[in-house]
Parts: structure tokens; C-alpha cells; sequence
């Protein structure tokens, strides 16, 4: 396949994607994992995971995982357009909703609504946790151990999780885990 | 534009605002959420947006970022839109939209090269996997976090189940899970209420 195919297929990928982040882009992620790792097996499941960890540990939006992924599967452009076809849609819808944003009466009615798209945004981002915990794993006790102290602390406490991520990459160079 | 008013204009007075931003304000803003945005960039958003700068009124804020939660794709690229249209129109929304990206992904991309070139070490690789499972816990932590609120809601605990069985175990496109369980996740929030 040429890189014009492979560009065009991340481009479609992403753009889908990008319609369908209701709930953000955590919510995205299992449908993400689903299209890169599954549909077209750019790479592997752990490695999808991997990418997804260096995307946290920098800062920016969490969206920045698709520039990731994109540079992996097609370089530079690869980056660009998964990027571009990320962000570009939502920001001409999010252009278009501002300019008229006096007249969105129907904004009560879709916050009723909301109260029901709720759940599911809470099932979608828990189903991204379950990928990428039994993706990074493979069976290690040690990492379980991590993703659940990890868990636990965000959930938990106010506290900043780089702190945390600095301990996890610790444990790793210890051979802990 | 701003002639007919939002409901919550008339909750601050004017003088507590700042003046309006500059373009190259509005670029700088969001350009440091951007930087700052670790685990989430909404929060830095609101901090600079409403308590350090004063550009918007703190229900203002709220009523964009509503708007910005119904709208599918990231909120935070949506916010930036929001916000940079309510100033200076589309070039605004432009110049706060690449603020907010440039800088992020400049620095990702570095970090992705110096993976790269060094994450087949195997000291680096087996921190990557330390790293990784924090990474997948800090989602699962945000779950637990929105959900706990919702319980002992049987409601929410069904549908929310529901797509992770649908999502995790069956491995169904999001598209026909949302198709399927938005509708009926509505509904039943429509008659529960009633």
C-alpha cells in the first residue's frame, strides 16, 4: 500500500473519530484502539499503550494521542493529518456553534439529554482504562499493581500525577515491573 | 453579535472583567493552557480564562463550556474556538485554536523521536511499561472519579456496564454502541425523571 492510501485511511480514521467524541477524548480511545491496532494493525496492542503513555507524560489536550499515533504509522504527515482531521472538524463545528450561539435556543433541551448521554461517556472511558491496563500488562502483577495505585490516587486525592508517573517510570528502571 | 445577551451577562458586573484580549493576548492564554494542561486541560483553562485574566465572567464560562460539552471533539479545541469567536470572530478563533496546538504537539513529536531512537533499550522499555500502566490507570481513576457521584444509580451503573461489555469484551464499533445505547440511555434518564 502507498503512503498516499496510508494517509488518506488515518485521515478518514480520525475524522470519524473525531464526530463521534461525544464524551471528549478519553471516550474515543477503545474506537481508536479498535481502528489501529484491530482494523488496520498498524501495531501492536502494547505498543498502542505505550504511545498512549507518552502522549499523557507531555503536556497538551489529551488529543495529542492521535499526533502519536500518526507519527508512527506515517511520519511527519502522518502526524499532520491525523492531527489536522482530529481537531479541524470540531473546530469548524465549534466556529459555526459560537458564531451563533444566541441563537441556540435548544441548549436546555440538550442538557436534559446530556443527563442521559452521561452513562455511557462513563462506560466509554472505563472501557479505555480496560484496554490499555490489559494491554500494558501481559500478565504482570507489578503492573496491575501500578494501574490500581494509580487509579486509586487520581480518583482519590487532588494530587498532581506526574509525581506518580515519575514513581511508575522508577519502578520500571528497577526492573520491578 | 453580543446584542442580545446571555442570561449570565448580568451576574458580574462589568468592571470586574479585564478588557478585552488582544490577538496576541488570546495566543499567548492559550498557548500556556496548553503548556500547563497536564491530565487534563480544562481545569487550567477555567484558572486562566476567568481567575487570572478576567476575560470571562466565571457563568459565561459555563454557558461556552456547555455548548463546547454538547459539541462532538475535544472540548478543550472547542473551548479554544468558542472563546477566540467571542472576541475577535473567526481570526480569534484561529489564532487560540493554534496557540492552544502548537507548542503540545511540537513537544510530543520530540518525545515520540526520542522514543524512537532510544525505547529499545531495555532500561527505557521496562520504565515505558511502568509508565504505561500508570498512564492506564490515570483513565481508569478518572472513571471511577465521574462515576462514583452515580453509584448507587442503578440507571447509570446498567448503561455504563453495558458499554463496557459492548466496547471490552465484544469489540463492537462505538458507532453501533452509541447508536444503540445513547437513545435508550436517554430515554430511560426522560422516564426516570418523570
Amino acid at each position: 500500500m502507498n503512503e498516499r492510501d496510508v494517509l488518506l485511511q488515518l485521515a478518514l480514521q480520525f475524522l470519524t473519530v473525531s464526530l463521534l467524541a461525544i464524551g471528549g477524548a478519553a471516550a474515543v480511545i477503545p474506537e481508536i484502539h479498535r481502528g489501529v491496532v484491530e482494523t488496520h494493525q498498524w501495531m501492536s496492542s502494547q505498543e498502542f499503550a505505550n504511545l498512549f503513555a507518552l502522549a499523557q507524560a507531555a503536556p497538551g489536550p489529551n488529543v495529542l494521542v492521535v499526533t502519536v499515533i500518526g507519527w508512527r504509522v506515517a511520519g511527519l504527515a502522518g502526524a499532520l493529518v491525523a492531527t489536522g482531521a482530529m481537531t479541524i472538524p470540531a473546530f469548524g463545528l465549534a466556529y459555526f456553534a459560537a458564531r451563533f450561539r444566541q441563537r441556540w435556543h435548544m441548549l436546555d433541551w440538550y442538557k436534559r439529554l446530556e443527563r442521559g448521554a452521561a452513562p455511557v461517556t462513563i462506560g466509554l472511558i472505563a472501557s479505555a482504562g480496560c484496554l490499555l491496563t490489559l494491554a500494558v500488562a501481559q500478565e504482570s502483577w507489578m503492573s496491575y499493581a501500578i494501574t490500581a495505585g494509580m487509579a486509586a490516587v487520581i480518583a482519590l486525592t487532588r494530587l498532581n500525577p506526574l509525581i506518580f508517573l515519575g514513581v511508575a517510570a522508577g519502578l520500571g528502571l528497577l526492573g520491578l515491573v | 453579535m453580543m446584542s442580545t445577551i446571555t442570561a449570565s451577562e448580568p451576574l458580574i458586573a462589568a468592571d470586574d472583567l479585564a478588557p478585552p484580549p488582544t490577538l496576541l493576548q488570546l495566543f499567548i492564554g492559550f498557548g500556556t493552557i496548553g503548556l500547563y494542561g497536564f491530565g487534563g486541560v480544562l481545569p487550567w483553562a477555567r484558572w486562566m480564562l476567568v481567575e487570572k485574566q478576567r476575560w470571562l465572567a466565571p457563568a459565561e464560562f459555563i454557558d461556552l463550556l456547555s455548548l463546547c460539552q454538547f459539541l462532538p471533539g475535544a472540548n478543550i479545541v472547542n473551548l479554544s474556538t468558542c472563546v477566540g469567536v467571542r472576541f475577535h470572530g473567526f481570526r480569534g478563533a484561529l489564532v487560540c485554536f493554534i496557540g492552544l496546538m502548537a507548542a503540545p504537539v511540537a513537544i510530543v513529536l520530540l518525545l515520540v523521536m526520542l522514543y524512537d531512537a532510544y525505547g529499545h533499550l531495555p532500561a527505557i522499555e521496562s520504565a515505558f511499561k511502568g509508565v504505561s500502566s500508570a498512564a492506564a490507570g490515570l483513565i481508569l481513576g478518572m472513571a471511577i472519579k465521574i462515576g462514583w457521584p452515580y453509584r448507587k444509580n442503578l440507571r447509570v451503573m446498567v448503561f455504563a456496564a453495558t458499554a463496557i461489555v459492548a466496547v471490552v469484551f465484544f469489540k463492537i464499533p462505538l458507532i453501533w454502541v452509541l447508536a444503540a445505547l445513547l437513545p435508550t440511555s436517554m430515554l430511560a434518564a426522560w422516564v426516570s425523571r418523570s
